[in-house]
């Protein structure tokens, strides 16, 4: 009996499932795709071969049906509230990295509530508190303020921090905190070491048990994913569906959901705009997410304002659950300091209005509200 | 049960009486306008509302406005909660917001496929009795279970044909034939519908009543859909009254088998 995905990880190494995933036929494509009932694992490794590149066609339209009939002609919306870019983690490929000097923030009570207030106003009832790793400045008590501060403000709170332990979980559950998104980055283990060379973030092993403990504390949901732009996003993905299958059967309580950030051009310390490790192009990225959906038609499936404006208002219909909008990854952003440095550039530039209008127009109802703390 | 009016008896449920006997739901449409058309031309009388989707104390939430219709009598239901202990807190905040003692119980502990909770329905119907709900325990198609829920004071119980939003029919057919025969409460069959054809097959069966969301919000014209829905409910219906007459399976003897007694 595993206690952790961290022994059932081990039973691979990445250039065997690599191999599996090349060796994938047209027949393995189309058997996953015609096949009645659940797909498995070896289904989805076919579904993200360079095998099912010409069947995108079919995949998005099956996608298309499976995503309706699940979760209707609807689009959840929410948005991140970024309380501070304090980090004690240096990774390659973050704005907020250790070794990237720039302005500290972190917010008190006061810019909190003054974010809660304009956020409120463009409607959402779903947030995302987002924090950088450093026990100093956001550490559980802080996170649990945080949460005390926005929770009779918001129907819903999700938040995107430093991995914690269980019984930290369960006193932020208790809280009112809903769902907890964190991302492996890359299921490379050494590569891992690579792009995470300093911090805690640096403990490959810690941060995949994190799921583990989410499920164990009773979070309601558990968002995966994989920095994609790091390694080959085919192996990577295959692990995070691996991770997800596990975490299903055994924390069976939880609900999931998958996103799928793409590794954007930045700025390294030095000021030099860098490309991502590895590119995913649109149609790797659309194949991705329709194979996602074709393989567990109950996950829900996120993409954000890291995408750009037309690929948004086209791949929503092909699978996607829920949608951030008018998104600031700067702490202050919205109120406070609106011209400090981000975490990232935003691609989507367009308003919370202007998206619920463009779903709307498509045929899809915005749904602001999914959750009611009289349901805790 | 119920009086003869119109083509169909009326459906009494506690202290309610219903001429449709389409139970309808909210979730899934493009919007709420479009839900609101869909809703009257299906003729529900009875509609639930999942709790964690509006703001039970704004009364101008936009899915809760666009049902203030009188013939529509709301259903909250408790679709998100675990346990029985949220299921009491959650139906009590219903209650004082909406202003409506009935309820869909639904503890479903698995948020993947939505399998309510034995359990935790059995406790929470006997807690809720206690305090006066007229509840509607959404329910596996397990007889006893359904007897239990009558003993404990369900107003009705509400077994699925099939697993939530699957629209695959009613894969429990036999299982409801046996809750059907030995229910005192209303029967109404939910969840798995996905075809008007399934909604008759159901009421031909004896079921009091159905509810429908999914094969009405996502299909391609809603509104003639939920009409669709609504006729197939009432020839079912009818059918039932006039006391459909069972298949055949084989072929009659030509002679009576037993006429030799008669010698």
């Amino acid at each position: 009996m595993e206690n952790t995905f961290v022994d059932i990880i081990h039973k691979y190494t990445w250039a065997e499932v690599q191999a599996s995933i090349l060796s994938k036929t047209e027949r393995d494509v189309l058997h996953a795709l015609q096949k009645q009932g659940k797909r498995n694992l070896e289904d989805f490794k076919a579904l993200i071969s360079p095998a099912a590149q010409p069947h995108l066609e079919e995949m998005a339209k099956l996608s298309n049906l499976l995503t309706k009939q699940r979760f209707g002609n609807t689009m959840q919306l929410f948005i991140p509230m970024y309380l501070s870019n304090e980090c004690k983690n240096i990774c390659t490929y973050c704005g907020f990295s250790l070794d990237n000097p720039i302005k500290r923030t972190t917010l008190n009570d006061t810019q909190i509530l003054n974010e809660v207030k304009v956020i409120k106003a463009m409607g959402y009832e779903h947030i995302l508190l987002v924090t950088g790793e450093d026990t100093k400045y956001v550490g559980v008590d802080y996170i649990d303020h945080a949460i005390q501060l926005t929770r009779n403000h918001f129907a819903q709170i999700s938040m995107e921090v430093q991995p914690l332990e269980q019984n930290e979980y369960e006193r932020l559950v208790a809280s009112g905190l809903h769902s907890v998104l964190v991302y492996q980055e890359t299921y490379h283990q050494d590569k891992y070491k690579t792009h995470h060379p300093k911090g805690k973030k640096s403990n490959f092993n810690y941060r995949l048990e994190t799921p583990d403990r989410l499920g164990k504390a009773g979070v309601h949901k558990i968002g995966l994913g994989v920095l994609i732009g790091l390694e080959d996003w085919r192996t990577d993905s295959f692990f995070c569906a691996l991770h997800l299958d596990y975490l299903e059967k055994t924390y069976w309580k939880t609900k999931y959901s998958l996103s799928f950030p793409r590794l954007r051009p930045y700025l390294d310390k030095q000021g030099n705009l860098l490309e991502p490790f590895v590119n995913m192009s649109d149609r790797e990225l659309v194949q991705l997410i329709c194979a996602y959906r074709i393989f567990n038609q109950e996950l829900e499936l996120s993409l954000s304002t890291r995408e750009h404006a037309k690929f948004r208002d086209n791949v929503h219909k092909l699978g996607i659950t829920s949608m951030s909008a008018g998104s600031k990854t700067n702490p202050g952003g919205y109120a406070e300091a609106p011209e400090s440095l981000e975490q990232f550039e935003i691609s989507d530039e367009r308003s919370p209005q202007e998206i619920a209008k463009m779903l709307q127009k498509n045929g899809y109802e915005p749904v602001w509200k999914d959750w009611d703390l009289v349901l805790e | 049960m119920g009086v003869e009016t119109g083509i169909i008896n009326m459906l009494k449920i506690a202290n309610k009486e219903f001429s449709s006997r389409l139970f309808t739901g909210t979730g899934k449409f493009s919007s709420s306008k479009l839900m609101e058309e869909a809703l009257l031309s299906s003729s529900s009388e009875l509609v639930t509302v999942a709790l964690k989707r509006v703001d039970i104390n704004n009364d101008s939430d936009d899915i809760l406005k666009h049902l203030k219709h009188p013939q529509f009598n709301l259903l909250p239901n408790t679709s998100g909660v675990r346990t029985a202990k949220e299921a009491v807190f959650a139906a009590q905040m219903a209650r004082e917001a909406l202003e409506t003692d009935w309820l869909k119980l639904e503890i479903h502990p698995d948020p993947k496929y939505l399998l309510p909770d034995p359990y935790e329905s059995l406790k929470a119907t006997e807690e809720l009795a206690k305090l006066g709900f007229i509840i509607l325990p959404y329910i596996h198609a397990d007889p006893v279970l359904c007897k239990l829920l009558e003993n404990a004071g369900a107003a009705a119980v509400m077994p699925l044909g099939a697993p939530i939003g699957s629209n695959k029919g009613l894969k429990t057919r036999d299982f409801l034939e046996i809750i059907i025969e030995q229910s005192k409460v209303p029967v109404i069959v939910d969840a798995g519908i996905g075809a008007p054809s399934h909604a008759s097959e159901a009421m031909e069966m004896g079921a009091d009543a159905v509810l429908v969301n999914t094969a009405i919000a996502v299909s391609e014209n809603p509104v003639k859909m939920a009409e669709a829905f609504k006729l197939a409910v009432q020839a079912g219906r009818m059918a039932f009254e006039a006391k459909l007459a069972k298949p055949i399976k084989h072929a009659e003897a030509s002679s009576p088998l037993t006429a030799f007694l008669d010698n």
